[in-house]
């Protein structure tokens, strides 16, 4: 069946994306799609866009060809799987168009319906996401396995619902992953020794789902929201604390929409707001020459660029060195948007991995660590590392794992 | 035109450990959660497939378990035309007894005849693979399994398919249809719908129910017991510097004689 016969026969349906066509008049319904009529089509966002050269159709031609009323053809394309959502051309837009937030994710959606074929190891963590609420495919009931491995207590709130102050939402790869685990483990202790009222969904914990939304799977994003919604109002806690930079950005800034109303807050600026109290911890010196990568959500999406240098500052012994793309100029490592399902893809069609380009500028500075705050960076860049033969050279530690070091035992 | 109908089972998902329940013969329900079968995916992939190729429709067929509405519903959205449950058929049965089900449910309420009937040619639960022949043999149908690709002559009344053995050897045949192949991969990976379109499905389509006819089947063969694997021995994990492993190995190898 052609999809236009699918969309007639689905009319009736109450589901958005076949009840609306992605015309220009229905995006220019809302006051950010009419802000697209503004494009001067200078290709900022082409230029900034790390696959920018290898796109067929970048944010430029998109509102080029929506403005002709020719956006079938851009929709038709699978040119935009290579966005891999890092908020790069919404940051340099000089009309201040919301691209990455609003118009892309509308695009994305219908080019994701009519892929006439998905990536294999995108489908993967498709179906895993739908059936066990994480992208790798592991069991629900091992989510919280690393609990045991904590050297403090942790509290896991399906086993003592009382209510909690702070909720944390780990989120898939830090529970799942050893060196995510060893991140929890470190964020653990941190909390721990804030004196912090904390708690875990455990078991009940899902995918939050940013990425599958800005990957244009809404559908399953609707599904992941219900679901995550349902659990969050089972239990009584005062606000969200996530190792999750992805997972932050959408309990900011999509989860409202249904009815989320906690306040949140990602770890490193979580963190940089109780600096005066970690101080006095943090008494072992390190002696590392550290150079930190801007995640793009953290920074480019959210503006917390200083609260993660505050930190390392504050730590014994570092030294912070800046990479030359830093901040609101910060390169991508390539995960977001699905891009972490779809390395195989890139390799496929002859694309440069981003996490590479960025290892490399990050050896440039003569650092030996490399320090994150989003848990994809961590398997990106010491994937990257060892594939460029800079795995002796350099080691990837979250910020939080600085600090976790930093407090002698 | 080409009519398909495709016989798929659910099976426990293996993600999860399994549990065998208090009587010692089966899985423990608390346990399991079921999924299509991997090998009946293929079947459903390559039928879509043939339908795309020749026209017709796919008639999705399955055992009224739990969760079977989700694998029927996503493989309406994923293109197939007609989703049916059958019901009445107990659960723990052998291959026998519900190939004997299937075939009565689907003559009885004229499902059949249809061009071709597919299925996978194995499920992970029991590794029987003779649902297939079995239902072929009570339809007095033609079979051939471990297909991996179908060309079908929709005027002649045949398809060539092609068989895998082990080894990498294939066999092509000719086959006569109407016929039952058991499907041992798609052409193609099995495909993705996006979950917006299942959720549509769930809205505007049906699933159909059809009971078996008659007696209810039993089994001849019995489950007497069901056991977890024991463990036997251990691993021993080397540590310290690759020279000392190294070593280590080294003295391992000729303690057991091996070097």
């Amino acid at each position: 069946m052609k999809l236009e016969e699918e969309a007639s026969v689905m009319t009736t349906a109450t589901v958005k994306p076949f009840e609306r066509e992605p015309t220009l008049e229905i995006l220019l319904e809302t006051p950010e799609g009419r802000r697209i009529l503004t494009c001067i089509q200078c290709g900022i966002c082409a230029g900034t866009c790390p696959y920018g050269e290898v796109m067929d159709y970048p944010p430029r031609r998109i509102i080029g060809l929506l403005r002709a009323g020719m956006l079938e053809e851009a929709l038709s394309n699978e040119s935009l799987l290579s966005c891999v959502g890092c908020y790069a051309c919404m940051a340099k837009c000089p009309r201040g168009i919301r691209l990455t937030e609003v118009l892309l994710p509308v695009v994305k959606e219908e080019v994701f319906l009519r892929l006439p074929e998905i990536p294999r190891e995108l489908k993967r963590a498709l179906d895993n996401t739908l059936r066990y609420g994480n992208p790798m495919g592991a069991p629900p009931s091992k989510r919280a396995e690393w609990v045991k491995t904590s050297e403090v207590p942790i509290r896991v709130l399906p086993q003592d619902p009382r209510p909690v102050d702070v909720l944390w939402i780990t989120e898939c790869y830090p529970s799942y992953t050893p060196r995510g685990q060893e991140v929890c483990r470190a964020t653990a202790k941190v909390f721990h020794l804030l004196g912090m009222d904390f708690a875990i969904l455990g078991n009940e914990e899902r995918c939050v789902g940013e990425c599958i939304r800005l990957l244009g799977e809404t559908g399953l994003f609707e599904s992941l929201t219900d679901h995550n919604m349902a659990t969050f109002r089972k239990y009584r806690f005062h606000r969200i604390v996530t190792s999750g930079a992805h997972a932050y950005d959408a309990l900011k800034h999509q989860y409202p929409a249904v009815g989320f109303h906690y306040e949140v807050e990602h770890t490193t600026p979580f963190l940089a707001r109780h600096l005066e109290q970690l101080k006095p911890m943090l008494t072992k010196k390190l002696n590392y020459t550290v150079t930190y990568h801007d995640s793009c959500c953290l920074g480019r999406h959210n503006g917390f660029y200083e609260e993660p240098r505050m930190l390392l500052r504050a730590i014994p012994g570092v030294r912070l060195v800046e990479m030359t793309h830093n901040r609101i100029n910060a390169l991508c490592c390539g995960g977001g948007g699905g891009g972490m399902w779809l390395d195989a893809y890139y390799k496929a069609k002859g694309y440069e991995r981003l996490s590479e380009r960025r290892v490399r500028e990050a050896v440039a500075t003569g650092a030996d660590v490399l320090a994150i705050s989003c848990p994809y960076e961590l398997s990106r860049f010491e994937d990257a590392l060892k594939v460029l033969g800079y795995d002796q050279k350099m080691m990837v530690r979250d910020v939080v794992e600085l600090l976790a070091e930093a407090i002698a035992a | 035109m080409l009519n398909i109908m495709v016989l798929v089972k659910l099976v426990p998902d293996v993600v999860e450990e399994l549990e065998i329940a208090s009587d010692g013969r089966s899985l423990d329900p608390a346990s399991v959660r079921l999924i299509l079968n991997e090998r009946d995916e293929h079947a459903l992939e390559e039928a879509l497939l043939l339908k795309e190729r020749h026209g017709g429709t796919v008639t999705v067929v399955a055992l009224d378990v739990p969760e079977v509405d989700d694998v029927l519903f996503t493989a309406l959205a994923k293109g197939a035309d007609r989703a049916v449950k059958i019901s009445g058929v107990e659960a723990g049965l052998s291959t026998w007894a519900i190939a004997g089900a299937l075939a009565k449910a689907l003559t009885s309420s004229g499902l059949v005849p249809v061009d071709l009937i597919l299925t996978g040619v194995q499920a992970i639960d029991d590794l029987d693979g003779q649902t297939g022949p079995i239902v072929a043999r009570l339809l007095e149908l033609p079979y051939v399994g471990m297909v991996c690709r179908v060309e079908v002559d929709v005027e002649a009344h045949k398809a060539v398919v092609i068989r895998e053995y082990a080894g990498g050897v294939t066999g092509t045949f000719e086959v006569s249809l109407p016929a039952v192949l058991g499907i041992q991969s798609a052409e193609k990976p099995p495909r993705y719908v996006p979950v917006a379109k299942v959720r549509a499905a769930m809205k505007t389509q049906q699933l159909e129910s059809v009971p078996v006819p008659g007696q209810g089947e039993s089994s001849s063969v019995e489950i007497l017991q069901m056991a977890k694997l024991e463990v036997t021995g251990g691993a021993v994990m080397l540590e310290g510097s690759p020279e000392e492993i190294a070593e280590r190995i080294w003295d391992l190898l000729k303690e057991r004689g091996l070097v």
